[in-house]
């Protein structure tokens, strides 16, 4: 059974988001696309400062068996990554949520939740796949 | 049609399954227009014995000349035991195989080649192979665009090539990065023949090519080029013919930093001219880059029970894995070659491999001094080179050539004509180890002959 927190933000692409008491969102990817991707052994980072549009490639995942792509959830700026993932890429297996998150976000304006999934619907969204 | 076992049963069976007459019926969605009754040209199919007989014809015009050509291809000697033990069952194989894993034997000395390329290199990772150098140099050039730093905010994709870097590889790296919106520019050869001053001293390339030892055999000054790249955050690509390694400083040496990626031909190392091709290319590069580099990596790794073995590795770079995001469209390795290359090496071992650098050198050294003795002949750029070197004739290089080939069976070096039109008198001139004293005195006195008629 697939791990969906309750006050995380989603996308049909497998991100996860958490807006911080900074304005910025943490993003990463779900415990459904960890499980998938299988074992992670390498993540391409953003750098600082970078800017993206919303479904733009944002990182590479690169596990045993596939290389896939992390999508920018909002239209924003990078203001921090997850250098850890350098190092220890096995984290977005071993903790989605915590350990395993791969950058920060500032938006360019303030993000509306239509255009995100919760939980539930996240949820739902898996289980038909 | 001995060699397709489709007997008209078998044919008549399949067109019955999918309801059709005739065969030509599967061609009936290509427009008539666009359907050839015949091949222009081309004589109707004849049988093996006629066939061959006629080829054999053909063969027997071409005239064996000693060849003092070189320009990116060179004949050198081939120990007897490369393509007896490459031509082994075991071994001949085109590409690496499907299901690699099971065949230990072409991993691991595919991972041997990649050792062996490493330390010529001086750098820390190398694939299994690619086509040949053209496209290896081409691949470098897509690969430091990827990983350069500044490619995203570069106002435009342009990469520099230092004078003399072969004028075919250009071409043939126009050709791959058509398309990718990249721009490449050449720096202008000085009257030595290598690269002046003229490097831009505002916004940068992307990346640097420096050929080393250049088109013109001469040899750039590789460090000074080098720490300029390094200090404007150029990606440096190390184009370098990898038996000089043998004897000049790797790549991975040059200046403070060393050069980011290493590509060439791997002709040299135990692959016949065979009239120019198929040979292989070799790409290296730092650790850093790793993931970008285009091509099968082969990795050494234990298995359950902790014994070595092989495997490739990194595959999601790779077209089967990352479609088209792959890093590259090449998905296979010069396989056979790069047998004969690894036995090749392995055969010669480092001191032999000197010892050829060093022949083919004092062989080059001394015939065109023995050259440029005869009036109206001199060296066309001066300065350090390595086994090959331009020299200038009083008439057109091309007519000189003509007559060396078909008065004394010489094939007297490259006219540059076609490359460099100025260079219309000038001739690349190459002596490699195989060269005998006999042969270069014989080419001497064929020049003295074709020059004073």
């Amino acid at each position: 059974m697939t791990d969906v927190p309750d006050n995380l933000s989603y996308t049909e692409t497998h991100e996860w988001l958490r807006e911080e008491p900074d304005g910025s969102y943490t993003v990463g990817i779900t415990d459904y696309a960890q499980d998938a991707l299988g074992d992670v052994v390498h993540v391409e980072l953003p750098e600082l400062e970078a800017e993206f549009v919303a479904g733009e490639e944002a990182c590479v995942v690169e596990s045993v068996k596939a290389a896939s792509e992390l999508y920018a959830p909002v239209t924003g700026t990078i203001s921090e990554f997850n250098e850890q993932l350098e190092s220890r890429p096995e984290l977005v297996n071993e903790d989605p949520y915590g350990a395993g998150w791969f950058f920060r976000i500032i938006p360019d304006q303030s993000v509306s939740t239509n255009d995100l999934l919760d939980a539930q619907s996240y949820e739902e969204m898996v289980e038909d796949e | 049609m001995p060699f397709i076992p489709h007997t008209s049963d078998c044919v008549a069976t399949m067109l019955g399954r999918i309801g059709e007459s005739r065969v030509d019926a599967l061609f009936d969605e290509i427009p008539e227009g666009l359907q050839l009754e015949e091949i222009q040209g081309l004589p109707a199919g004849q049988d093996e014995l006629t066939m061959l007989r006629e080829l054999k014809e053909l063969a027997d015009l071409d005239t064996p000349l000693t060849c003092f050509a070189g320009g990116g291809s060179y004949d050198h000697h081939i120990p007897a035991a490369v393509w007896d033990i490459a031509s082994r069952g075991e071994f001949l194989t085109s590409y690496t195989p499907y299901q690699a894993e099971a065949s230990q034997g072409t991993l691991q000395l595919l991972y041997e080649y990649q050792s062996m390329m490493c330390a010529l290199t001086g750098q820390e990772v190398s694939n299994a192979s690619v086509y040949d150098g053209a496209t290896a140099l081409a691949e470098s050039v897509l690969m430091a665009v990827r990983a350069s730093r500044r490619a995203k905010k570069a106002p435009q994709l342009d990469v520099l090539a230092t004078a003399g870097v072969h004028p075919h590889y250009l071409a043939a790296v126009r050709t791959c990065v058509y398309g990718q919106g990249i721009n490449l520019r050449s720096l202008e050869i000085t009257p030595a023949g290598i690269t002046g001053d003229d490097l831009p001293d505002d916004e940068p390339p992307l990346a640097l090519i420096v050929q080393q030892p250049n088109v013109f055999g001469r040899l750039e000054d590789v460090d000074r080029l080098a720490d300029w790249a390094s200090e404007r955050d150029v990606m440096l690509i190390a184009l370098v013919n990898p038996t000089s390694l043998a004897l000049l400083k790797s790549p991975g040496e040059w200046g403070d930093r060393g050069a980011d990626i290493v590509c060439g031909d791997g002709q040299p190392f135990g692959v016949p001219m065979v009239s120019g091709g198929p040979t292989h290319g070799f790409i290296t590069c730092r650790k850093s880059l790793v993931r970008q580099l285009p091509g099968r990596i082969v990795g050494r790794t234990q298995d359950a029970q902790e014994r070595t073995g092989f495997v490739l590795t990194l595959q999601a770079r790779e077209q089967h894995i990352r479609r088209a995001k792959a890093t590259s469209n090449i998905c296979t390795n010069q396989g056979l070659l790069v047998t004969a290359s690894t036995l090749y090496l392995s055969i010669m071992g480092a001191s032999g491999l000197r010892e050829v650098a060093a022949r083919c050198h004092e062989n080059t050294t001394r015939l065109v001094a023995a050259l440029c003795e005869i009036p109206g002949v001199e060296r066309r750029f001066q300065g350090p080179f390595f086994h090959e070197a331009v020299i200038e004739l009083p008439i057109s290089a091309a007519a000189v050539s003509n007559t060396l080939a078909k008065n004394a069976q010489i094939f007297a070096g490259i006219p540059l004509a076609s490359w460099y039109s100025e260079l219309d008198k000038c001739l690349l001139v190459c002596a490699t180890e195989k060269r005998t004293p006999a042969e270069c005195e014989r080419y001497v006195q064929a020049m003295r002959s074709a020059l004073s008629s």
